[in-house]
């Protein structure tokens, strides 16, 4: 008798194991060989085995680096403000676009395109448009009488400029779903807010909104894990600089691999990148849920009573 | 002083006429059913006088003031919609609130309000719950109590228990009649049960393809019907209508049609005398059949019981006549057998005639 108790409750295990145990190889290999590689002091073209182990030296190193300390604030800058500005203007952009307007589903694919332009060509193609000489910005800006601005080349207008372009390419994303929650909110529950006396600014800041709330925290989410991770747009048109005022953490990763050959330092710079996305998501993550939880109790007291 | 008018309301979404130049005066605190099939456009017109859909042409007035260019929240309107519309992020006394919230009303009147009202509808114990947490038939009240909190001069309800269960809503509609005569104010209200429009409505206004049929009290929708379609609408089960001929035999006015012949009441006579011959609907309802041997007038019908329907108080009856299936209602403790032919009579005052062509009543 128990044997067979026992493979009846061990069947679905067993049927999941193949795949389980792939998955968990493929994600967990190369985060544990990463952080094994992060505790040597490995170089670009030497063998693993011949590697020193260095302990904790390059988090050391890493943390009392100046260049570090710039090269986060620089992320943590160009992630906040790419992430609030895109959800505001997507956002936005959604709740103004949401009527049916004539012409509109073609508009719509227009503004989606950005988002399907490969990143190394979306560099490219904002590397020549800041371009101080032919861009498009400065000769504007000389036609109507402006002095020209140093949008790439000054360590003041470099971030500015390369947040512009992400913003550029990634709004749309926003906005696409917002527009698709927008559409999805229910009907009635609108109609309801009008004869209830909601002006169309109450409707979207009572009703639309937060009715909006759990997708709105997802895409902001999916947004602020990319932007942390942004890296060929920057490379492409400003490779860090001037000085290091555009080297996102990033473009520091792949410096010190590939001009360094600091395979080891390089490692360690990854993992901290990836406490501090993990660090941010589970922040949003345990805010949402303790929100959950919070009403799950409010509504056991209820029940109570 | 704020009985709506509907003046000529035409709705067309494109070519097609929704509402065709609708005419209705509800009075001042009357309860007003629209009743139709679905897709007859009482819906529609329960939205413009709210003002969720807007009028192609003609004017609507709400206490003598034309609204058709107002916004709803201008129209001193409360609505109740079918599927209770509540903000599903928001407590039950956050929802019943809202409007008054944003009409910046002193927290402790909002208060006082929500109290009222939760404590009349029994839903006290729910304030601080949210829509997700709610059976439907407390959703309904809440949705009720929303509207209530709000003290406007006209409710207006779309199918409000349309989504529920029989029993609830019977419940419901027997609250819904208490809280209307507990109440001063014009109410509108949407359905397409026959049921709820009989029960509930000071005036029925029956509506089929976008046009009124028929407006006034359920006794005189039900015996005085203007047209076919109201007398079908109206009642359940629904009348049965027979092709027949008019004609007359020794003087006396006869309809008849595949397999009966029925004399017709003098007075019916005298109001159609120049259409013998004529071909006509002949429509009498289930009720209409009576288990007891004719006495003075009345016709006796041997008809055959095809099947037979117990519903508690009454059964209702499968037959035939003329080929064609009728229905017949009798009292349920009747004994009735399959295939059994009995015997009914049926009263010529109870016959109803309709043009053939036009459907009206004759």
């Amino acid at each position: 008798m128990k044997p067979t108790r026992f493979l009846n409750r061990a069947t679905p295990y067993l049927f999941l194991a193949p795949a389980g145990i792939i998955l968990l190889f493929a994600l967990l290999y190369p985060i544990g060989y990463l952080t094994m590689a992060s505790f040597f002091d490995w170089r670009m073209g030497t063998p693993f085995a011949d590697a020193v182990f260095y302990g904790f030296k390059n988090y050391a190193w890493i943390l009392n680096d100046p260049n570090f300390h710039e090269s986060f604030m620089v992320t943590i800058t160009f992630a906040s403000t790419v992430v609030v500005l895109e959800m505001v203007i997507g956002v936005g952009l959604a709740l103004m676009l949401e009527r049916p307007i004539r012409g509109m589903s073609v508009f719509r694919t227009i503004f989606i395109l950005p988002m399907m332009i490969a990143p190394i060509v979306v560099g490219l193609v904002w590397r020549y448009m800041y371009n101080p000489q032919f861009g498009i910005f400065n000769k504007t800006l000389k036609k109507w009488g402006f002095e020209p601005i140093p949008w790439l080349s000054s360590p003041d207008w470099a971030l500015p400029s390369v947040i512009i372009a992400d913003i550029w390419q990634w709004t749309p994303f926003i906005f696409i779903l917002s527009l698709a929650a927008l559409q999805s909110l229910p009907r009635s529950s609108l109609e309801a807010a009008r004869i209830d006396g909601a002006s169309e600014w109450q409707q979207i800041i009572y009703i639309k909104i937060p009715l909006m709330m759990p997708v709105l925290v997802v895409a902001a989410l999916l947004r602020m894990i990319d932007a942390f991770k942004v890296l060929e747009v920057i490379f492409i048109m400003t490779n860090g600089g001037p000085g290091l005022s555009t080297e996102i953490m990033s473009l520091q990763i792949y410096k010190t691999a590939f001009v360094s050959w600091e395979l080891g330092r390089a490692a360690a710079l990854s993992n901290i990148l990836l406490v501090i996305v993990l660090v941010i998501t589970l922040t949003m993550f345990l805010y949402t849920k303790a929100r959950d939880a919070r009403m799950a109790r409010i509504q056991a007291a209820v029940e109570q009573y | 002083m704020s009985e709506i008018i509907l003046e000529n309301v035409v709705k067309r979404y494109g070519n097609v006429a929704v509402i065709d130049g609708l005419n209705l005066t509800m009075e001042d605190n009357e309860f007003t059913v629209l009743v139709g099939p679905s897709g007859c456009g009482k819906s529609t017109t329960l939205r413009m006088i709210a003002g969720l859909e807007t009028v192609t042409s003609g004017e609507i007035y709400i206490g003598g003031k034309p609204v058709s260019h107002l916004e709803p929240k201008d129209r001193d309107i409360a609505m109740v919609f079918q599927d209770y519309a509540l903000y599903p992020h928001m407590n039950v006394a956050k929802n019943m609130s809202f409007a008054l919230r944003l009409a910046r009303q002193s927290k402790t009147e909002i208060d006082k309000r929500v109290k009222k009202v939760a404590e009349m509808l029994g839903i006290e114990p729910l304030l601080a719950r949210k829509p997700a947490q709610l059976s439907g038939g407390q959703r309904q009240r809440v949705a009720m109590g929303r509207a209530l909190v709000r003290d406007s001069g006209t409710f207006l309800f779309d199918e409000p228990l349309s989504n529920l269960d029989a029993k609830l809503r019977a419940q419901m509609r027997a609250e819904l009649a208490l809280m209307r005569q507990r109440l001063e104010k014009n109410m509108v209200y949407v359905t397409h049960d026959q049921v709820e429009a009989m029960t509930l409505g000071d005036r029925i206004v029956v509506m089929h393809q976008g046009i009124i049929q028929q407006q006034g009290t359920a006794e005189e929708l039900y015996k005085k019907p203007v047209n076919k379609f109201v007398a079908g609408f109206l009642g359940s089960p629904p009348m049965n209508f027979f092709d027949g001929i008019l004609g007359e035999s020794e003087g006396q006015l006869m309809v008849s049609g595949d397999g009966f012949t029925l004399p017709l009441p003098d007075e019916v006579k005298a109001r159609i005398q120049a259409r013998s011959e004529k071909a006509v609907t002949v429509g009498i309802r289930p009720s209409a059949f009576l288990l007891s041997p004719a006495s003075g007038r009345q016709v006796q019908l041997e008809l055959p019981i095809i099947l037979s329907e117990y519903i508690g108080s009454q059964s209702v009856i499968v037959s035939n006549l003329g080929g064609q299936q009728i229905l017949i209602e009798v009292g349920s403790d009747t004994p009735l057998t399959a295939n059994e032919v009995l015997s009914f009579a049926i009263d010529p005052e109870s016959i109803y005639l309709f043009d053939a062509e036009a459907e009206v009543a004759l």
